[in-house]
């Protein structure tokens, strides 16, 4: 069953002329930590169904929670490249409420004491650079994960029974929750976007997270009100959950801010409630109003001790961060002369860090760009994978330019070698080796093609020899069908013009 | 050898090291006294005969061996059921875990275990250790021994029941707001509450996280040091265990048996004596206290002004921690699961509904409701906030009066044993049994109950209770110890000889 909807939709520009966008976003990490937040277990993704739990992470009575020092670790690093202020002393609180996929009926969390708080960070949308200030990241661990069977959803409502898998259960989660973001205008939906780019690679970039959206290591819920005017008050703001792709949080913002404008525009009042988001059709429906939300009742975690970071070491982590992203795009921006579109163009895809990889094992900046955004993003896109999950490595395709470079292949071998390469025969040089990629560099078979050609078509070699150069790739064409395409055509049209001059 | 059940822990670690015993022989003459009197007293939820004699066996072979696993290999003990025994049901005396079985030990256990204790079972109690009468329990009241009629105290009536009936010369309690040291009194037993964080939690399916503490329950000081010394110490396990060594606690109880205490300056509490204390409990006290300053101690009293808000202040703690820890009892993965009458396909939600309904008795639901109510948004300042404000200033009057004083002195319980059923439909005067307990909860600090003789107007035991700074536990045992002896001097023997003798018993 598809989600549909009665909801009238102001269009984005009408909604925009009419009202100014105020901005939420609550982004859930998973941390990569060996073992979950308060116990040993393994935190692999994709193990069998509870085969990673034990009496802590099951919330069976009497266990007791250890917190995870790499957990706490990983926060301050999250925090201060947020250049947040990490707490000096600071506490877990549950949460309390029933879900059946939560082993204790409370979620060990963070209250009003987060670990990280007061940050900032900047992000850029065409050209124009916004300022996301963070309210606070905070630790907390994961829920099982709850799979309904039977009915035609595969939600709780209308299933036979539910099945839960723990392995999640106790993960460590670090809750990343910005300030209202004003000021955005109708670049809302882009920036909203642009922020949860931008700190998926911060958190690549700090090594902490797989920061894999389709997995669900990297989830968002987008918050979003209106107002008549920059200057009014804030409106009642709705929270939708779950918005786990990057296109999807810039069209939740664009069909939320559509949805409240229709309402206010009508006259009616916007609910402050969750809301679920559907990316099928691109649209929300109401989940939990806030009248009726739950008193999650926290207090303090009375089975675990404050936190209390020493600050030598939290200096130690600062001093060891890595460089911010905005400031390694400039640089990297700079160092290969890429144009903004160019530049913009290799982070959208995703390509930054394989381009700067490639480059480093030998390719130039143009050929590494070139070859990640065209023909490896063609091929990620037929296989429905990201870019970095290609069985091809940045020294692989350098080493293909290289290839080239050389003139033992051409373009279009290239992309043949690469077909071996990702179908796991070797590298690139194994592939040349056994299909018999190369180019045919035997300069009297060559000779003696460019003469069959020459004669074949007189009318062309008369053109050329009149000075019509531009004639020749009739010709050059003629060799490389002769010779399929084993030839190094630069080293062809050389031949003709030497035979024809 | 003579009755072994009669004997204390430490003498027959020595005949099991001299040859004279064997742990089989002592485990099945322990079973053989619970097959005997437990029908009265009901100390014991689960008998593990099976296991307590394999347990033994293997004690035995160690100690042929030469190879004991410590002083008290092959001493038998039982257990409290709210630690958790892998592969031996644990149902907290409620209804709602009926039948749960942990695939995992509770540290307290895996060390007795370690340490060559066979098991015999485990005792019963109120339910997640809510009450002081163990009446409580969804399967039964525990009797006091000196009297079938009347409450063993509680939550752990039944580890000292089965103390107290000589049914195990050891056990092990666990006290929240006394329901180790209270038991103790009314059952004429040894029950000492360990510092907090002296003793892992880890596996002590929790009332009140902040505020248990597992720790020995015996018929003498120097067997309580034994068993404290087994169990105690840090546990990585256990976030709040305290990451230092225990002090020497059985050098502490021979040093106080041997009888000297002058220079030790003992503070008597004003607001734990007087009014609300039954007059023979009060005498018992007046005169232990005078005979250890006839061993040379200096008397002074002290005032805790706070420790009148002390019970007030539990009850909001406890059932605060209670109604979080509780939750996790859904009827979805463990335990108790009942469907609603009369609804077809029930939900989730009403499934749960209808177990904890059925499972929980009206005590925990009653404080269920009061914690989730402290805790509410709107009334978590008023009530859990306040609470622990006033739990800080209850750790400053402890501070204050140490100074003046090493240790502290009270009544253990305010009234000897009342009969069962007297108390149970009035919970405040229930819950004013641990008014002089409580407080030790709150600031973490240790204490031990030892028998101070019968009152006269029922002749049931009463006790005295010793307190002392956090991680001072040996001046507890030699303070203990030292009223232990005198008292036993002017007895001219054990209180407990003075017991009746219980039907079934051969001895
Ligand atoms: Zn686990």
């Amino acid at each position: 069953m598809t989600a549909t909807t009665t909801d009238p939709v102001l269009s984005f520009d009408e909604a925009m002329a009419r009202f100014d966008p105020v901005l939420g976003l609550e982004v859930h990490v998973e941390l990569n930590t060996v073992s979950k937040m308060f116990c040993g277990c393994s935190t692999v993704f994709g193990a069998p169904p509870n085969t990673q739990t034990c009496p802590v992470c099951l919330g069976l009575p009497g266990s007791m929670p250890v917190v995870n020092g790499k957990a706490v670790e990983a926060a301050i690093r999250i925090g201060l490249a947020l250049n947040c202020s990490i707490a000096e002393w600071c506490r877990f609180a549950r949460k309390n409420y029933f879900y059946p996929d939560m082993p204790k009926n409370f979620q060990t969390s963070q209250y009003d004491e987060p670990i990280a708080y007061d940050g900032w960070t900047e992000v850029d949308v065409d050209g124009t650079t916004y300022r996301i200030d963070i309210e606070r990241a905070h630790m907390e661990e994961d829920t099982g994960k709850s799979l309904h069977v039977g009915g035609a959803t595969g939600r709780i409502h209308g299933a036979d029974h539910s099945l839960v898998d723990y392995n999640r259960a106790g993960i460590p989660l670090i809750e990343i929750v910005t300030k209202p973001v004003e000021g955005t205008g109708a670049q809302a939906p882009q920036v909203a976007r642009a922020y949860v780019a931008h700190l998926r690679d911060l958190l690549l970039g700090l090594g902490v997270s797989d920061v894999r959206m389709e997995q669900g290591s990297l989830r968002c819920d987008v918050n979003l009100s209106l107002r008549e005017s920059p200057s009014a008050p804030f409106g009642t703001r709705s929270e939708t959950k779950n918005v786990n792709s990057l296109r999807s949080v810039e069209r939740a913002v664009r069909y939320e801010t559509g949805r409240q404008a229709a309402r206010l525009a009508a006259g009616e009042r916007v609910v402050q409630e969750t809301r679920h988001w559907h990316e099928d059709t691109g649209i929300t429906t109401p989940g939990r109003s806030k009248e009726e939300a739950e008193d999650y009742r926290y207090f303090p975690e009375p089975d675990l001790v404050p936190i209390a970071p020493d600050r030598a070491w939290v200096e130690q982590l600062k001093a060891g961060l890595p460089e911010p992203p905005r400031e390694r795009r400039a640089r990297l921006q700079q160092e290969w002369g890429f144009s903004d579109l160019e530049m913009r163009d290799t982070v959208g895809a995703g390509a930054l860090g394989l381009v700067e990889e490639t480059i480093a094992a030998g390719a130039s900046p143009a050929a590494a760009r070139k070859w990640w955004l065209s023909e490896m993003a063609r091929r990620a896109n037929e296989q429905g994978v990201e870019l970095t999950a290609l069985a091809v490595t940045p020294a692989d395709v350098a080493r293909v330019q290289a290839l080239v470079d050389e003139g033992k292949v051409n373009d279009k071998l290239a992309r043949q070698v690469f077909d071996g390469v990702l179908a796991g025969e070797g590298t690139p040089d194994e592939v040349v080796e056994k299909r018999g990629l190369a180019v045919v560099s035997d300069e009297g078979a060559l000779s003696a093609a460019v003469d069959r050609a020459i004669e074949a078509n007189p009318d062309v070699a008369q053109k050329i020899r009149d000075g019509k150069v531009a004639a020749a790739g009739a010709l050059i064409g003629a060799v490389m069908k002769e010779m399929r395409g084993q030839a190094d055509a630069g080293r062809v049209r050389e031949l003709i013009l030497e035979k024809l001059a | 050898m003579s009755d072994p059940t009669r004997r204390t822990a430490a003498e027959l670690a020595d005949a099991l090291a001299s040859g004279e015993t064997s742990s089989v022989e002592l485990t099945r003459a322990h079973l053989d006294r619970i097959a005997a009197v437990d029908g009265d007293v009901h100390a014991f939820l689960q008998v593990d005969a099976e296991g307590a004699l394999a347990a033994a066996r293997a004690s035995d072979e160690r100690r042929a061996a030469g190879t004991p696993a410590s002083v008290l290999d092959g001493v038998p003990i039982a257990v409290k059921d709210v630690l958790a025994t892998e592969g031996l049901p644990t149902t907290c005396g409620s209804r709602i875990l009926e039948g749960w079985v942990p695939p995992y030990d509770a540290t307290v256990v895996a060390r007795l275990r370690q340490a060559g204790l066979p098991i015999l079972g485990k005792t019963n109690m109120d339910e997640f250790a809510m009450g002081s009468s163990t009446e409580h329990s969804a399967y039964g009241p525990t009797h006091n021994p000196w009297d079938l009629s009347r409450i063993p105290g509680g939550s752990g009536g039944g580890s000292a029941a089965a103390v107290a009936a000589f049914e195990a010369p050891l056990a092990i309690g666990t006290d929240t707001g006394g329901s180790i040291r209270q038991p103790g009194a009314v059952t004429g037993t040894v029950g000492v509450k360990p510092t907090y964080g002296g003793v892992s939690r880890y596996g002590l399916v929790s009332l009140a996280n902040s505020l248990d503490q597992a720790g020995p329950v015996t018929r003498t000081v120097l067997d309580a040091a034994l068993l404290h010394e087994v169990v105690g110490g840090h546990d990585p396990l256990d976030s709040t265990s305290i990451d230092q060594p225990l002090p020497a606690l059985v050098e502490a109880a021979r040093q106080g048996a041997s009888g000297d205490l002058s220079g030790v300056r003992l503070g008597v509490v004003k607001e734990l004596t007087g009014e609300g204390y039954q007059a023979g409990v009060q005498q018992r006290f007046d005169e232990a206290v005078q005979l250890l300053v006839g061993a040379g101690a200096e008397v002074v009293e002290v005032s805790c002004p706070t420790f009148v808000h002390a019970l007030a202040t539990y009850y909001l703690i406890l059932p605060a921690e209670a109604s979080s820890n509780l939750a996790r009892f859904d009827a979805m993965r463990y335990g108790l699961r009942v469907y609603p009458d009369g609804v077809d396909a029930p939900s989730a939600e009403e499934v749960m509904r209808a177990t904890r309904d059925v499972g929980f008795g009206d005590e925990v639901k009653r404080r269920i409701i009061l914690g989730t109510y402290a805790l509410s948004s709107g009334y978590y300042d008023a009530y859990y906030g306040q609470a622990q404000k006033v739990r800080t200033l209850v750790g400053r009057d402890f501070a204050t009066a140490f100074e003046k004083a090493d240790v502290l002195l009270s009544p253990t319980a305010p009234t000897t044993a009342f009969k069962i059923g007297e108390k149970v439909d009035d919970p405040l005067a229930m819950y004013l049994n641990d008014l002089a307990t409580i407080p030790a909860n709150l600031a973490g600090v240790p204490g031990i109950s030892v028998p101070s003789g019968l009152a006269d107007e029922d002749g049931l035991p009463t006790g005295l209770q010793v307190l002392a700074p956090a991680t001072a536990d040996d001046r507890v045992y030699r303070i203990g110890a030292a009223a232990e002896r005198l008292l036993l001097e002017k007895w001219g023997g054990p209180l407990l000889d003075r017991a009746p003798d219980l039907a079934g018993a051969s001895a």
